[in-house]
């Protein structure tokens, strides 16, 4: 089946849209990178090519991780197949 | 896929190889740029490096100014040199530098002399340099003889996910043949220095990796007035789904695969530890990254875009590379090598490496580059502060 979302890392809570949408309520086929495994999540906005989607839910405060890697912080709550952007997301540097 | 062993270069005569055979008019200095100008285009084949510096700069960037100009002469894909400028002094401290590779160099400056009767001598001269230089002729080369740097620009998300670890992937499979290869931006490594400093070959090119980039990153902070959320992550960068410059960082580093760096150069230094992967103090802007790398003496650049970069180097050719379908689509014309399909899991990393070795491979044997078709020649020298 197609890829939607690829994942990098298994302890990622982001993944990356890598058609050229999803649309809201989408079912969405995702491949972690790291271990080559499949997972679903459903979309709850439409959210470009390139563009992050949470795989759970998040909180204020919390570290979003991709490669494994801590790469800011949430400063907007989340929900889970939400677009995660820099409307509630900040760096941590800077 | 098997590598090939070996590439057609031109051989020169301090025992390096080119990938390209240019005939350069270099202008010392601002000023001197229209007489380069005039020379290019009265001379065929040769090309002018106009830039925007030169004049009263001093110390640690008047080092920079010669290194970058020096350099820039004694690239192996630069055949011949006319060296223009203002003063004798300089002019000749230029031409001194680059004629220690062995090529054909002379010096021209205006004082006393004017633009026209400058142009006259230094024309004849780039007549003389380039009907010679045209008679060189590609010659089997090992490719040890490749000079590999790279840098990514008009990133986003696609980038790190397939582009740049297409790059990693060809930087593994070539290293262990004995290439050169050079990474830098270290600004665009912020978020990620640390695990950076941990693929330093040695606990010295670890530490001095470290240094390098607190004290660039300290510049920064210095002179920042808000949080530089309007040049890290660039618009383009947000716009691909770039949201921080952790995330850039991380997406960044894929580009050197798992090899380890054996030093830490300063910008345009050339670099003296033999064969490996070296990091560069650079800044993260495109052409002036580039042009600090084929100063040090890079031969090929490759450029991992995202959103689609489009620049170019007037003596190294820039090869780019996109895993984003719809910069393919949208903007063909500046991509040499489509990865996309890295995305829809119709190609795999290691296809993609090897994609990518052949395009490089074919650039270095002459295959012109989309940068090179299209004339993008961006030569930007990197100043470190104002001039006295």
């Amino acid at each position: 089946m197609a890829t939607d979302i690829i994942i990098h890392d298994q302890k990622d809570n982001v993944g990356v849209v890598v058609v050229e949408k999803v649309t809201p309520k989408q079912d969405c086929t995702c491949w972690i990178m790291e271990n080559d495994s499949s997972s679903n999540i459903q979309s709850m906005n439409e959210i470009p090519l390139g563009h992050k989607i949470a795989m759970t839910d998040l909180k204020e405060g919390d570290t979003i991780l991709k490669y494994g890697h801590d790469i800011g912080k949430v400063v907007k709550s989340i929900k889970k197949g939400e677009h995660v952007h820099v409307h509630n997301v900040k760096t941590k540097k800077w | 896929m098997e590598i090939p062993k070996s590439f057609l270069g031109f051989k020169r005569e301090n025992g390096r190889a080119g990938t390209r055979n240019h005939v350069i008019i270099l202008p010392v200095d601002d000023i001197s740029n229209a007489c380069a100008e005039a020379v290019a285009n009265n001379i065929k084949g040769t090309i002018a490096l106009p830039h925007s510096y030169g004049r009263l700069q001093f110390g640690a960037d008047l080092e920079l100014h010669f290194r970058t100009m020096i350099g820039t002469g004694s690239n192996p894909n630069v055949a011949a040199v006319i060296v223009i400028g203002i003063e004798p002094k300089w002019t000749k401290k230029i031409v001194d530098g680059i004629a220690k590779t062995g090529k054909p160099v002379e010096g021209f400056h205006i004082e006393r002399t004017g633009d026209i009767g400058t142009v006259m001598k230094a024309s004849k001269k780039a007549q003389e340099f380039v009907m010679w230089a045209s008679e060189k002729q590609r010659e089997e080369c090992p490719i040890s003889d490749l000079w590999i740097s790279v840098k990514c620009g008009e990133s986003d998300t696609t980038s790190g996910l397939a582009a740049n670890p297409t790059v990693g992937n060809l930087m593994d499979k070539l290293e262990p043949l004995g290439v050169h290869l050079c990474f830098g931006e270290t600004s665009e490594l912020t978020g990620a220095e640390k695990v950076c400093a941990t693929r330093g070959a040695t606990k010295e090119a670890s530490d001095k990796f470290m240094k390098t980039w607190s004290a660039y990153n300290d510049f920064i902070l210095k002179e920042a007035t808000d949080d530089l959320s309007e040049s890290q992550p660039t618009a383009g960068n947000i716009a691909g789904g770039l949201t921080t410059i952790e995330e850039k960082a991380f997406g960044n580093f894929q580009k050197i695969g798992n090899c380890k760096f054996v030093d830490v150069l300063e910008p345009a230094e050339e670099p003296k530890k033999g064969k490996g992967l070296y990091f560069m103090d650079t800044s993260s802007a495109a052409a002036e990254c580039v042009t600090l790398q084929a100063a040090a003496g890079f031969n090929i650049h490759l450029f991992p875009t995202g959103q689609g970069n489009i620049v170019g180097n007037p003596i190294e050719p820039v090869v780019k590379l996109t895993a984003n379908p719809l910069t393919v689509k949208g903007m063909g014309e500046h991509i040499d090598c489509d990865v996309s399909k890295i995305l829809s899991r119709e190609m795999n990393m290691s296809e993609a490496g090897d994609k990518l070795i052949e395009t490089t491979l074919r650039v270095a044997n002459g295959r012109l580059t989309c940068a090179e078709a299209l004339g993008h020649k961006e030569f930007v020298m990197t100043k470190l502060y104002r001039s006295a």
